[in-house]
Parts: C-alpha cells; sequence; structure tokens
C-alpha cells in the first residue's frame, strides 16, 4: 500500500533545482549517543552532458557549470556531493560516449569538496551495459557509511530493460543483513523504484522485489532521478524523493498524453531546473530538503 | 504480486499461445526508434495475435491497457494475443532503452 507523503512533515523547500539539505534522516534519533553528527549532503541529478537543444535549453553548455559554483557557494558546506544519473545525453558512438563522460568528469572536478559519489542512468550505461561509465567512475553499485547512515547505491539502468538483476539483489540482501533493523539507511538510485509510470519508463521492473527487501527496516529513505522533477511518494514507511534535473524539467506524471519535455521559458530562464541539499539532523526523524534555482 | 508483476504474468501466458489459425495475425517490426505499423486498428471483442519482431537491437513492447509487457529480441518471433474488451485509441511504447529517441518510440492502438 502507497500513501503520497505529508511534505509539511518532510520538506522545507527554498526555490531553485536540486541539492539535498538533509535535516533530519529517518532514523537518526539514535545517532547523537553514537557519537554522531549532523550532516548535509547534496544531490544532482540528470545532468545529460553533451545534450544539445535550444527550444529546451539553450545554455546546455552552461547550466552544469552553474549549479557546480552554486554548489561551491553553499553557505552550509555539504559533507559529499552525489549525482543520480544520467551524467551525460546518449549517444550510440562509443567515441562520444566517453569523450562526454570525460568533459563531465573535468567541469565537476571544479567542485571544492573533493567527496563526490556518481551514480550512471540509462542515457550513461544502457547502451553498452555500464561499460564506459565504469572506466570513468568504478562500480555501478556500492555502499558506504557516513557518520551513522549506510548509504547504498543501486543500479537499475545498466541494464536496458531497468532492471536490477538478481546478482544485485542478492548483493542487496547481503548488504542489508549486515544492518540493524533500527538502522538509518539512505538508498540513492536512478529510476523510481515504485512503479510511478510504467507507460513513461517511470519504474524499475524488479524494483518491488528491491522494496521488499527494504521493508524489515524501520528508517530507510530513497533519493532518486530520472524524472527531472521534485516528486515525493511513499511505498509504507519509506520515503521516495526524486530531484530536478540540470538540462530540462518533465511534465507531472500523467499530466499529459506524452512524455514531452517542458520547453525553455525565455522569461524564467532554467526554471524547473536546481539541485537538492539534504540535511541530516541527528535528534529528529525526518529529512529536510532545500531546492536550489540554477541562477541566470 | 504488483500490477507490474502481474503485466508479466500475464504478458508470458500471451507469448506462449500460438497463434489459432482463424485470428487474424498483425506483425509489428520494430526498430531504432520506431514501429511499423505504429498504428493499429482492432474491432472490440475479436481476438487478434501480435507477431513482434525487432531488426536491429532488444526492444521492448509496453501497452499496459493490454496488460502486456515483452522484449522483442531481434531473430525471434514474440507472440502475443490481445482481446480488445473496450473501444477508444490506447498507447503502446517501448520500455527497453534502445538510444536517443527511445522516449519517442511508441504507437496506438485504435479498438472500434
Amino acid at each position: 500500500m502507497t500513501q503520497i507523503i505529508d511534505r509539511r512533515d518532510f520538506l522545507k523547500l527554498a526555490g531553485l533545482g536540486g541539492a539535498v539539505f538533509a535535516s533530519g534522516l529517518a532514523g537518526c534519533a539514535g545517532m547523537a549517543a553514537a557519537g554522531s553528527d549532523e550532516f548535509y549532503f547534496v544531490q544532482l541529478s540528470d545532468t545529460h552532458w553533451g545534450f544539445k537543444g535550444d527550444a529546451l535549453n539553450p545554455d546546455a553548455g552552461g547550466t552544469l557549470p552553474k549549479a557546480v559554483a552554486a554548489v561551491n557557494a553553499l553557505a552550509a558546506r555539504p559533507d559529499f556531493i552525489v549525482f543520480t544519473g544520467d551524467l551525460t545525453h546518449t549517444t550510440d558512438d562509443p567515441k562520444e560516449r566517453r569523450r562526454r563522460l570525460a568533459e563531465f568528469k573535468q567541469i565537476v572536478s571544479r567542485l571544492d569538496n573533493r567527496n563526490v559519489r556518481f551514480m550512471p542512468g540509462e542515457h550513461d550505461a544502457s547502451l553498452d551495459r555500464g561499460q564506459a561509465w565504469k572506466e570513468f567512475f568504478g562500480e555501478t553499485h556500492y555502499s558506504f557509511d557516513h557518520k551513522g547512515v549506510h548509504f547504498i547505491a543501486l543500479d537499475n539502468v545498466s541494464d536496458p530493460a531497468a532492471k536490477i538483476g538478481d546478482e544485485q539483489l542478492a548483493w542487496l540482501k547481503a548488504d542489508l543483513a549486515r544492518q540493524a533493523q533500527d538502522a538509518p539507511i539512505v538508498v540513492m538510485t536512478h529510476r523510481p523504484l515504485f512503479d510511478l509510470m510504467p507507460q513513461w519508463d517511470w519504474a524499475t521492473r524488479d524494483g518491488a522485489q528491491a522494496i521488499a527487501l527494504l521493508m524489515p527496516y524501520r528508517n530507510v529513505t530513497v533519493f532518486y532521478g530520472h524524472i527531472h522533477q521534485e516528486h515525493h511518494h511513499m511505498t509504507g514507511h519509506i520515503a521516495h524523493h526524486s530531484a530536478k534535473s540540470l538540462i530540462f524539467p518533465l511534465p507531472a506524471p500523467g499530466s499529459q498524453p506524452k512524455r514531452v519535455p517542458i520547453p525553455w521559458d525565455a522569461a524564467q530562464p532554467y526554471k524547473g531546473l536546481g539541485f537538492r541539499n539534504v540535511e541530516a539532523e541527528v535528534k529528529k526523524p525526518a529529512y529536510e530538503l532545500t531546492e536550489y534555482p540554477v541562477k541566470a | 504480486m504488483n500490477r507490474r508483476q502481474l503485466l508479466l504474468a500475464l504478458a508470458a501466458c500471451a507469448v506462449l499461445a500460438p497463434a489459432r489459425s482463424q485470428e487474424r495475425v498483425i506483425r509489428i517490426v520494430a526498430k531504432k526508434f520506431e514501429y511499423n505499423p505504429a498504428e493499429i486498428t482492432l474491432q472490440k471483442g475479436v481476438p487478434v495475435v501480435l507477431e513482434l519482431t525487432s531488426e536491429d537491437v532488444t526492444m521492448g513492447f509496453l501497452a499496459t491497457d493490454f496488460r502486456v509487457d515483452v522484449e522483442i529480441v531481434p531473430g525471434k518471433v514474440v507472440q502475443v494475443r490481445l482481446l480488445p474488451e473496450k473501444t477508444g485509441s490506447f498507447d503502446f511504447s517501448c520500455d527497453v532503452f534502445c538510444g536517443d529517441g527511445h522516449e519517442d518510440m511508441g504507437g496506438k492502438i485504435h479498438v472500434v
């Protein structure tokens, strides 16, 4: 059973696009006693480096550098930064794919914070099952711990059929088995794990299996990208938050017959684009998200 | 069983069922980034069999209104039996990422 998240309980929204200011991650109440601390991380998503199309974004080459500068200018310095996929726009040419990945990596190397985590999207990885992406960024799924929070990056894009796959699901099960059932867990992925809109390719074929593995854990939050807009959803007690894009926005799920991107608005440049800051607060079991736009 | 698992299970049953001799067979060929034909018209209450093939890479055929979700691997024919139960126009789309243009790859099933 699913329900819409009560945004007032979880969010304070500030304007621009996608960085995560995590204030009060689910399950962080006990972290203070364990010596943990508050922290921030930033989520950026769907930068689609290499995309060209003035009707959707006449500043396609400038938006990512602007976002990098905006993250560097944040008053509250994040502990780390995560890119949740579609770093580059797809191309059939393997050489061009690598050129775009290299350019992307060079641009984001200007981030002051060197602790950056990357994940692939289907535009990066689906045509060669992640081969080129791995050459630049390493494994497509992994986990790590930060100040008492267990982070899990899931790959639901290297298989072009949008599957996590049995092997990775077995890895997830084994990874979760090492966690206490009240451990604060953050899952990062590209596609939604739940069936948001399968006919728009906004789903993961075996995402329900991942959610079933996560269900026994009481403090799980999922951050994802792919749909180029903010969206908040609950599957049981698990909150799912999608981030804005840094190239062009897409329409709200089911709001129009086709998944046609929203054109650039010259009167409001960069509207619908941005990044998110997540504040992880130790004393209150909730996330606080702050959305940042891209400034002209 | 969630909706997607149900779709896949139902689709699997449809694929396994061979075309009956009296049923109309409609061949649809997929290639980057189109189906040919992209629109087909069916009669309400009259079952048909879709024969799906791909000319280049693995494609998907997702028609949620007909509870069909199959993969089309080049060199193989996928048969799907449909029984149109209501009139209208219904979308189908590719749900296996196939490149720049994948998002626009789809078609319509008209039922009259």
